[in-house]
């Protein structure tokens, strides 16, 4: 199982949890005090750089490497949120969908086309204006975002598993329709689940860094590695490291997990290819 | 194919239904829509006269049979910001977006056809190895970070293109790229792995050995079957499209409707960006309804099927 293991891909997964965990114990400053007289002040291998901000300052000078850790924290938690909410109740709906099947099934299936046919972001941005930014809001709105995907994938899995044998023989033997979906169709499903999960992550900290970019994200000061792109963006032919720094973070993380998502669907459910 | 259309249309009608319906009622339950629909300076006549013509002290469902009647006669109310109806505000920004989304996408095609082909055909190559390269890259780099990196290297360190507005040939450039990238990240890998299925498949062998050059049987044969998957999955992109528009313009300070919704963000100017949801539905709906009539054109077996 371990062979061919993505050990870069592992590796700064591994960093970046590391990260979200441990920010308030490994971050030289506060991610939220000011310190104008300090401002601007670029990383330590720069001109002008000091060994106190090792990736330099902000426009309020704050320290760039306290909030890269504590942004990891909050994208670690939208994350995580988000993929619990979204992908729970597409892995339910898939299976009641797939499972039931009929009048109920072509409902839902409708409803999943709709939800694919038009760009969550939109509505995400609606939810901001309406609910007020927040860690709830930008979780609801990603999950809507992940929910269809989810029921629509489970849903053809269930399928493929609901005509086998001991699907039947549980029917016969008098199981309730709860029973067999929850202890005969869910672990069957639960794989395809799994490298959904984990194809999904980078999606999801691409929308919570947009959403945080746009201004929908969560509240400032909170730093969220979007919001400070979003921050250093008018500075970038002075400042360079704002917008970079939080930037290659961003894309070193998604590109290790949709790696270790590739190898893992590659391990585990080879069919869904095709996504 | 007639039914095919209607059904898509009827789909699209339903679609735009609830769309209209979401924004109505997150409007109303969320708090005061008079604080939603006026800016914070508004008198207390304004208020009164929102009230009235919006039917506010009305039940919930004349309010909604309001709300329909004004969406359907194209009022959607006075922007915040701009003190101005906020359907004429769209149209006015339209053009200015109409001028990105057809040039990313053609870059796109231009890349991803081609690489995609390249790549299927030539698997395991360099061309492969590198294309598939830049589409991991392209598919893990936000659109948002994306242009701004591009505005460091090309408009503040090399200094060879302008990193704002629009105006020159030149302004386009960066736009389209940021804008381009994702398309053609997912495009290559679409292209590429139908290639792969179609390259194998029984009609492929036959053309082959009828005798056909292998330019014929790539280009021809496969290429055609190749471009389904991406109509397929049209509506993927839209949402990815959609997004990238707003970003890439809010970066560029590219003034379409993309930019547009970031201000009615930013500004929370309600009345805006409810009108740029429902007319980006109604976009939305033409543009699927298009590709749904392309994709019958292609695929004989949907033109063909009664």
């Amino acid at each position: 199982m371990l062979r061919n293991l993505p050990w870069l891909s592992v590796g700064i997964i591994a960093a970046m949890l590391f990260m979200a965990i441990f920010a308030p114990l490994i971050s030289p400053h506060s991610p939220i005090d000011q310190s104008l007289p300090e401002k601007l002040i670029p990383p330590v291998w720069e001109e002008g750089g000091t060994a106190k901000y090792i990736l330099g300052t902000d426009i309020f000078g704050r320290d760039v490497l306290s909030r890269l850790f504590y942004g990891a924290r909050v994208s670690m938690i939208v994350t995580a949120l988000a993929l619990l909410v979204g992908g729970g109740v597409g892995l339910a709906i898939g299976i009641v969908s797939g499972y039931v099947g009929g009048r109920l099934d072509s409902l839902l299936m409708r409803i999943v086309d709709a939800a694919l046919a038009f760009p969550t972001i939109l509505f995400a941005l609606l939810l901001a204006v309406t609910m007020g930014q927040g860690l709830q809001t930008i979780v609801i709105a990603i999950s809507l975002l992940l929910w269809a995907r989810f029921a629509r994938v489970v849903r053809g899995e269930v399928l493929a598993v609901k005509g086998r044998d001991f699907v039947a023989l549980a029917r016969v033997h008098g199981c309730s329709p709860v029973r067999i979906m929850a202890t005969h169709i869910l672990p069957n499903v639960l794989n395809t689940f799994m490298v959904l999960l984990t194809l999904h992550v980078g999606v999801v900290i691409v929308a919570e860094a947009s959403l945080s970019f746009l201004g929908a994200g969560v509240p400032p000061p909170t730093p969220s590695w979007g919001l400070m792109v979003a921050e250093g963006r008018g500075k970038i032919s002075s400042a360079w490291w704002l917008s970079l720094i939080p930037g290659i973070a961003i894309t070193l993380v998604v590109l290790a997990f949709n790696l270790f998502g590739d190898w893992l669907r590659d391990r585990l459910d080879p069919k869904l290819r095709q996504l | 194919m007639r039914r095919y259309i209607l059904q898509r249309l009827w789909q699209g009608v339903i679609l735009l239904a609830l769309v209209t319906t979401i924004v109505f009622f997150l409007g109303r339950l969320t708090g005061n829509p008079v604080d939603l629909m006026l800016p914070e300076d508004a008198t207390e006549e304004d208020r009164t006269a929102l009230i009235e013509t919006l039917g506010l002290d009305a039940p919930m469902y004349k309010q909604f049979g309001i709300f329909v009647v004004n969406v359907l006669q194209g009022d959607l109310g006075v922007s915040h910001r701009y003190r101005r109806p906020v359907v004429e505000i769209f149209f006015s920004r339209l053009p200015n977006t109409l001028k990105i989304v057809p040039a990313a996408m053609i870059l796109a095609m231009i890349m991803a056809i081609p690489l995609g082909i390249v790549s299927a055909v030539r698997r395991g190559s360099m061309i492969d190895r590198v294309s598939g390269t830049i589409a991991v890259l392209g598919i893990a780099t936000p659109n948002f970070w994306l242009g701004i990196l591009l505005i460091y290297v090309f408009s503040v360190q090399l200094g060879w293109l302008p990193s704002a507005r629009m105006g020159t040939p030149l302004h386009y450039v960066l736009p389209t790229i940021t804008l381009g990238t994702f398309l053609v990240a997912g495009f290559m890998r679409l292209i590429r792995s139908s290639m792969l299925d179609i390259l194998d498949s029984e009609f492929v062998k036959l053309a082959r050995i009828k005798g056909l050059s292998e330019t014929t049987v790539v280009w021809k044969h496969c290429l055609r079957n190749a471009l389904i998957p991406v109509l397929t999955l049209w509506g993927v992109f839209m949402g990815g499209l959609v997004t990238g528009a707003i970003v890439t313009e809010t970066v560029f300070a590219w003034p379409g409707i993309g930019r547009l919704t970031f201000e009615a963000v930013i500004f929370r100017d309600y009345p805006l960006l409810q009108a740029v949801i429902i007319m980006d539905a109604v976009l939305i709906l033409l543009i699927n309804l298009m590709v749904d009539i392309l994709y019958a054109y292609i695929d004989p077996r949907i033109r063909l099927a009664e």
